[in-house]
């Protein structure tokens, strides 16, 4: 079978970390992948005396890959600063996925990428180009 | 030629065409589907809605027509072009016989469906539709024959609405008549959905919007290559088709429209070939078809359609059709036996053309997809450009696999069996 569905992945979108929603919460963006309809909606709390991501949780739907994504990436934020999620580089993502991920499947793994970075930097931002990415 | 022996062979009494034909033995002419796809695998190609992979007959004329046959049309004074240019108008009168056209004046040359609607929608639109009329379109559209007609609204003050659909994927008949009896100006929907499957009943719709006063563009990009279809006797006022669905080249398609609609239409893009005379104060038309047909065309693309035309006439319509509905009765059966698998569209095989359309419980369709990837099968998933029909039925995506000549029941079976492998590895 497909190496893309290895144990990790599909351990990750069977039993999703951090999956909710914070209530109340600081920071908070959603957005979607209209080619295939994943929806990610991520809420981070910050720590009031050093603006540090204190706590984090995300919600959704979609595949395997856009879901285990999410769990993995939101599993590295807490005690970071605002400026370090900011500053995240993308390739460590899809490294810390472990699986290669093909041109078609990108913005399935990316998607929580791309919410965390609108909820930090308050609004919406492009897809990471493909050329920086390659591992 | 695997043509041949199919046609011999398989089906000897060309008179039933009911029985179909062995799909397997079509492959042989299809050099890509002799690649193995991964883990040497034999590719299962259940993706022809989007695309159709071609024979080597369709490839040779592409590669003939720039080694024998190339010059532009309707410009040389010289024998190359004159034969270019007889090549041309032959794949011309090809479509039109294909399709059953009275006439092939009425047939133009565009690039695919997608640019033959933009065609009307741009030409007969703006010229006819004003503020406060009606347009209507269904909700089962490809994204092709939607956007334009929003468009079209937007631009023009127009109203357009959506005949809704039924659970199983049909137009909603009493939604449509409620649509005309408000006097639209135009009807514009699919003969095959892209995204379901389901067969409309062309000619019914066609006079009931006919009564109503209503003109039709039937959007026959997915009928056209797996039927019998005849616009003459489907009765409507447009049609429209692409070669690269129907065994042809990418690049070229058609639209054909009813001759007094087309005259009358003002042209679509302007420039060379169109005209019939320019001076710097302005400019006189050619006549139809050329009128619609502005600067060099697909040339080899139309000799090339030439031999897609002469290998599905050889088969025959109505045993392409019968062949594809063996496939979806095998593959609408095994598919509905699985347990989590739901199924879109009409059951009926009447009403439903080699297209299957499904979910699977807990397993996102680009999941699907990706597993069927790596046993070898390519299908679609997403949202078949047909948002609205996600939408309708409350679900992000489908899995889609859609049925052409060379498909055979030994593909359902690699599907059906991938399927369950796809199932076993998420549940773990």
């Amino acid at each position: 079978m497909d190496n893309l569905y290895r144990d990790f992945i599909l351990e990750h979108y069977r039993n999703p970390h951090n999956k909710g929603y914070l209530d109340p919460h600081d920071l908070h963006f959603e957005d979607s992948n209209p080619t295939c309809g994943d929806e990610l909606s991520m809420t981070l709390v910050l720590d009031p005396e050093h603006q540090h991501i204190a706590d984090v949780a995300f919600d959704g739907r979609g595949c395997a890959i856009s879901q285990a994504s999410a769990s993995i990436l939101t599993d590295e934020l807490r005690g970071m600063s605002l400026d370090e999620a900011r500053e995240m580089d993308p390739k460590a993502l899809l490294e810390g996925i472990g699986v290669p991920i093909g041109p078609a499947r990108l913005k399935c793994a990316l998607l929580s990428y791309k919410v965390l970075q609108g909820a930090v930097r308050g609004g919406e931002t492009a897809w990471p180009e493909a050329v920086d990415l390659a591992l | 030629m695997a043509l041949q022996q199919a046609v011999e062979t398989a089906v000897p009494d060309r008179r039933r065409p009911e029985r179909g034909f062995d799909g397997a033995a079509l492959r042989a002419d299809f050099p890509i589907l002799a690649e193995p796809a991964r883990n040497g695998q034999r590719l299962v190609y259940l993706d022809s809605a989007a695309s159709s992979q071609k024979p080597r007959s369709v490839i040779d004329a592409l590669s003939d027509a720039y080694e024998h046959h190339y010059a532009n049309v309707h410009r040389g004074i010289y024998q190359l072009s004159e034969d270019a240019t007889e090549r041309f108008e032959e794949a011309r009168r090809r479509v039109a016989r294909f399709i059953g056209a009275p006439s092939e004046r009425e047939v133009v040359f565009v690039r695919n469906a997608t640019e033959a609607i933009n065609l009307v929608a741009f030409a007969w639109g703006r010229a006819n539709v004003r503020a406060g009329d009606l347009i209507v379109s269904t909700e089962m559209e490809h994204h092709a024959n939607l956007v334009p007609w929003q468009q079209l609204a937007a631009e023009t003050g127009a109203t357009l609405e959506y005949v809704h659909l039924t659970d199983d994927g049909r137009l909603d008949r009493d939604d449509l008549a409620r649509l005309l009896a408000r006097g639209p100006k135009l009807l514009a929907f699919a003969h095959v959905s892209n995204a379901l499957g389901t067969i409309n009943p062309v000619v019914e719709i066609t006079r009931q919007a006919h009564a109503a006063g209503a003109l039709v563009l039937l959007d026959a990009a997915q009928s056209v290559p797996h039927m019998p279809v005849s616009v003459g006797e489907l009765g409507v006022d447009f049609a429209v088709l692409s070669g690269h669905k129907m065994l042809g080249p990418s690049g070229i398609g058609a639209l054909w429209g009813r001759r007094e609609l087309l005259d009358a239409m003002p042209p679509f893009m302007t420039g060379g070939n169109m005209i019939r005379r320019v001076t710097l104060e302005g400019t006189e038309w050619n006549e139809v078809p050329w009128k619609f047909e502005a600067g060099t065309p697909a040339i080899a693309e139309a000799m090339a359609l030439t031999a897609a035309i002469d290998y599905l006439e050889a088969l025959g319509m109505d045993r392409v059709r019968a062949h594809e509905r063996s496939l979806f009765e095998a593959g609408w059966a095994a598919l509905s036996s699985l347990e989590g698998v739901q199924l879109l569209g009409p059951a009926d095989p009447d009403l439903h053309a080699g297209v299957i359309s499904f979910v699977i419980d807990g397993i996102h369709p680009h999941d699907v997809a990706t597993v069927l990837d790596s046993e070898g099968i390519a299908v679609r998933a997403g949202h078949h450009c047909a948002q609205p029909v996600m939408l309708r039925y409350d679900i992000p995506a489908t899995t889609r696999a859609s049925f052409y000549v060379y498909n055979a029941p030994d593909d359902v079976d690699r599907l059906t069996d991938a399927i369950r492998a796809a199932q076993r590895l998420f549940a773990g």
